[in-house]
């Protein structure tokens, strides 16, 4: 195939012309002639050498080629004839060896050579294969050309004799993606390996991210995100499965590779070019040697590297403007860089992502969503300027979103409407989002559970519905999921003027939502919303991901509807939560054993010494709830300290936690001779039976075994009164910032009695506060009555609740310590690395693990 | 920007939503955020209220709350946001090939051997 194309002059005799060679036969390459060619056709005698075996194609269509949507002939760009046309030899299938710069010329791998005056090296990227054993195993591709293309379609084509066929594909980023939708719809069973907890991270935000991964598993792929591979078995020298660093092991018949890609440098490099991560160019693409020019992704440009097919354009433009310069007119002004957007190409999943979308000071995100139909859109403005945007379900509006950031133009006039597109936004239309309810037709539906139109929406407010709690007792609208809520809200305000308050009476969970505590808890559980990112979707947060307030409070609230289920988002919790220790003021840490109802022995008070004298801690203390508290551990310390005290059969005491924190007691009837009850004993079963459950708030229990009341059981959460004759239940005690005595709940007869009530009543609680409410508050706001109607109005209902709870406990002992002490999330406790200026010049880094 | 880096390492040591810190001998401890928008910030490691470390804050947006007394700090900016008045230093850092680099003169700033160089 390596023959050189014939050649016909014309114009300038081709030996008259400047040479020039260009190294790639891809998309920079040809593009790159195509544009001097349009400037001056007759200023070179052109050569192109391709290492693939073929004509030039569009290789950002391979995707669709993969996918069956295309044919190779359709992404052709330039076929054979363009090369004869244009007295173009092309040398295909013979990749260059070595550049000699001494002699001006390019040596084939088949030795021959070939003179330039300008040398164009356009040699592109190379796929990036991570380093793992059995990389080298038949079966494992990387998704960069045709035939890579070709071997994936062979593995599907030899699938389908056993159903299918598996295939691996390892990076979630936009080409991997890419990759397992054409393998699935070629028939195999697809699961992608992402390193990452979000696919396509460098393109989308956490939000967008989760639509996406949800669609794709909608469609029966597999998607493990945070998935880290460690070996590629293979079998018979052909790859069989892909073993995770989890131990997991899933089975393949191919493995894409399409974890990022690379500069190929190697050419350059060895001919002495400057080289970094890409081969050094200045704004007209000339390298450090004047005569040789770089273009496309092989290159680095003010100190950036392009993955993506746009910047190529920009770049080929410039490096013609340059390359066909006479001198006659002005100096051309270069290549300055390019912002860029980034399309998924999949068959019915709408994504666009461009610009900046990290926010920063002044930055301010506009955000909508839409769960009924799937779409988020988020649009980041700074100083009145689209300075990015992320875009899923309806991306109609990308490229003007992208235009506006391209071009910098003031959006001050149209920033209300920015949101809803540009058909809204620049129509002249009263820049006010009520307008675009008010442009709705009559029959428009507002809400979608109810069936309820605008028409009677509207006649509903007419009517004398003049609030939002009005409009949903009349005609129901936002009644149900709430999500059309603003549009009711909007109605009112258009219809009422300035009679519509326009307040809510619930008090919103925070300013990223407004939906209330109780409505979201509802929600998450009659929609099964079961992912953070889901109910923010799902109930329109107007923020991307959060803040600190409502992160912690839907961790819960999902911890507590699925339990087992839900997995715990750490980077949703409070520090100390995440750390199993109370930070203090200087940034150390306190550490408080359990110390079952307040009892202890020798064995674990030498381990709370040892503990004390190894790790120099300055204080030990006696706390309120009858436990030894160890202060100024070091967060890299804490696992070490875990770990000596669970040796001596201790676990985590959760002083830490918005959860069960101490049982307090007397020594009751064993030893006083006021006791009437064995408190200490019940004290003990009390703080087995609940330990480890999170709950709103922390949560204190206390059991005293006679009416004196020594262990203070009448300002807890959950207090036992031992008496004669059985056992006075109290509840929403307080003894904190607002003094409050307990309420009388119930007497019960027997122990027995007393922790089936306390396990329904904690579940209660559970299920039916708001996040940092405590029992006192919360009784408080719903009343004693509310709570003993839900304990005891059903016979049932103490059981039922129970049951919940213990079934949640069962997925909640497990001691937190134990898993650190053996290693689990280090890097939580360890430094990245540490900085040792040794001498006044040098400075080393140390990495630590 | 012009300067000697120092290569702190992998971006996969800090996952999204995380910060890890970097102690320097005889200088402030820097924390390393990643955000859930995969964009990386080095701050001191000191709220401006009481010093609190930051790096144990939950992180949204590019947004820093200190653990001590939920204080809001920009973690492009170092500045505390809303009614909280105060400034934490920032230090220059950039991503290239998969790694974090941090500006030298940034890291040992506060450290008077250096300074000598």
């Amino acid at each position: 195939m390596n023959a050189p194309m014939s050649i016909q002059d014309r114009g300038t005799p081709r030996a008259l012309r400047e040479r020039l060679v260009v190294i790639g036969n891809g998309m920079a390459g040809c593009r790159a002639v195509e544009e001097i060619l349009a400037r001056d056709p007759d200023r070179y005698a052109i050569t192109i050498f391709g290492a693939e075996p073929r004509v030039n194609y569009n290789r950002i269509m391979l995707s669709p080629v993969l996918a069956g949507e295309k044919a190779f002939d359709d992404i052709v760009i330039n076929a054979a004839e363009w090369y004869t046309d244009n007295a173009i030899t092309l040398i295909s299938g013979d990749p260059v060896a070595q550049i000699d710069r001494g002699t001006q010329t390019v040596i084939g791998k088949s030795g021959r050579v070939e003179p330039y005056d300008k040398l164009l090296i356009a040699t592109g990227s190379d796929p990036f294969i991570i380093p793992v054993p059995g990389k080298d195993l038949a079966g494992v591709v990387t998704f960069r050309d045709l035939d890579d293309v070709d071997k994936m379609l062979a593995a599907a084509e030899a699938g389908k004799a056993h159903g299918g066929g598996t295939a691996v594909v390892i990076g979630g980023g936009l080409l991997g993606l890419e990759a397992a939708h054409g393998l699935s719809l070629r028939g195999m069973q697809v699961t992608v390996i992402h390193l990452m907890p979000t696919l396509m991270e460098r393109q989308l935000d956490e939000a967008a991210g989760w639509l996406l991964k949800a669609e794709l598993e909608r469609r029966g792929q597999v998607i493990l995100t945070g998935a880290d591979t460690a070996e590629i078995v293979g079998k018979d020298g052909h790859v069989s499965a892909v073993k995770l660093k989890d131990g997991r092991e899933i089975a393949a018949d191919i493995v894409v590779m399409a974890v990022g890609i690379r500069p190929a440098t190697g050419l350059a490099k060895a001919a002495g070019i400057e080289v970094e991560r890409g081969i050094m160019v200045d704004d007209h693409m000339v390298t450090s040697d004047p005569a040789i020019l770089a273009v496309g992704e092989c290159v680095q440009h003010r100190g950036t590297c392009y993955g993506l097919v746009a910047p190529l354009w920009d770049m080929c433009r410039a490096l013609a403007d340059a390359a066909t310069w006479s001198g006659a007119t002005d100096a051309p002004t270069g290549y300055a860089g390019s912002v860029t957007s980034t399309k998924l190409k999949v068959s019915g999943i709408d994504l666009f992502s461009g610009g900046d979308f990290s926010g920063g000071d002044g930055a301010e995100d506009i955000v909508m969503r839409d769960a009924a139909r799937g779409i988020y859109k988020r649009v980041v403005v700074k100083d009145n300027r689209v300075v990015g945007a992320v875009l899923y379900g309806d991306t109609a509006d990308g490229n003007w979103y992208f235009d506006l950031l391209k071009k910098g133009d003031d959006i001050s006039d149209i920033r209300e409407a920015l949101i809803f597109g540009q058909a809204f936004a620049s129509g002249g239309a009263p820049l006010d989002p009520n307008a675009a309810v008010a442009a709705l037709a009559n029959d428009a539906e507002i809400c979608g559970c109810n069936g309820v139109s605008k028409g009677r929406v509207v006649q509903s407010i007419l009517d004398g519905a003049c609030s939002l709690d009005a409009v949903r007792a009349t005609c129901k609208a936002s009644a149900s999921c709430g999500s059309c809520t603003g549009l009711v809200e909007s109605l009112l305000a258009i219809t009422l003027g300035d009679e519509f308050a326009g307040e809510r009476a619930i008090k919103t969970v925070c300013k990223c939502t407004s939906f209330g505590h109780d409505d979201v808890r509802r929600l998450i559980v009659e929609k099964g919303l079961k992912a953070i990112p889901q109910v923010m979707q799902e109930l329109h947060w107007s923020t991307p991901d959060g803040c600190a307030s409502c992160r912690p409070a839907l961790n819960y609230y999902l911890l507590c509807a699925w339990p087992g289920e839900y997995e715990d988002d750490q980077k949703s919790r409070f520090v100390n939560e995440r750390m199993h220790a109370n930070i203090q003021k200087d940034g150390t840490y306190s550490v408080v054993p359990r110390m079952w109802g307040g009892l202890t022995n020798p064995r674990e008070l030498r381990a709370i010494a040892d503990v004390v004298d190894k790790f120099n801690a300055p204080m030990v203390k006696v706390t309120g709830g009858q436990r030894l508290d160890i202060f100024g551990i070091k967060k890299e310390d804490l696992p070490a300290v875990w770990a000596d005290l669970n040796a001596a059969g201790m676990v985590s005491g959760h002083a830490y936690g918005k959860s069960l924190r101490t049982v307090k007691t007397c020594v009751g009837s064993e030893w006083c001779r006021f006791g009437t009850q064995d408190s200490t004993g019940l004290g003990v079963k009390l703080e087995h039976l609940t330990w480890g459950s999170w709950m709103p708030h922390k949560f204190k229990i206390a059991v005293s075994g006679c009416p004196r009341n020594c262990a203070e059981a009448t300002i807890k959460d959950f207090g036992v009164i031992c008496v004669d004759s059985g056992y006075e239940l109290m509840v929403g005690g307080n003894g904190g910032i607002k003094l409050r005595g307990t309420d009388l709940l119930c007497k019960v007869a027997t122990e027995a009695e007393a922790m089936r009530i306390c396990a329904a009543f904690i579940q209660l609680y559970r299920e039916q506060a708001h996040y940092l409410e405590r029992t006192a508050p919360w009784i408080e706001r719903v009343g004693l009555d509310h709570v003993k109607a839900g304990l005891f109005d059903d016979p049932e209902a103490i059981e039922r609740l129970a049951a919940r709870f213990r079934y949640s406990q069962s997925f909640m002992q497990d001691d937190p310590w134990a898993k650190r002490a053996a290693g689990e999330d280090s890097e939580l406790h360890q430094h990245l690395a540490e900085v040792r200026p040794l001498m006044p010049s040098a400075i080393t880094v140390e990495t630590v693990s | 920007m012009i300067g000697d880096w120092l290569d702190i390492g992998p971006v996969g040591q800090i996952a999204p939503g995380n910060a890890r810190t970097l102690p320097v001998r005889g200088g402030a401890e820097i924390a390393i955020f990643h955000t859930l928008d995969n964009q990386f910030y080095a701050l001191v490691n000191s709220c401006p209220h009481k010093q609190g470390p930051l790096s144990q804050g939950i992180v949204h947006g590019n947004v820093v709350t200190c653990p001590l007394h939920n204080w809001n700090i920009s973690l492009k900016s170092g500045e505390a946001l809303g009614e909280d008045k105060g400034c934490v230093p920032t230090i220059p850092l950039r991503v290239d090939a998969g790694r974090i680099y941090l500006l030298r003169e940034a890291v040992v700033g506060g450290n008077p051997s250096a300074q000598a160089a």
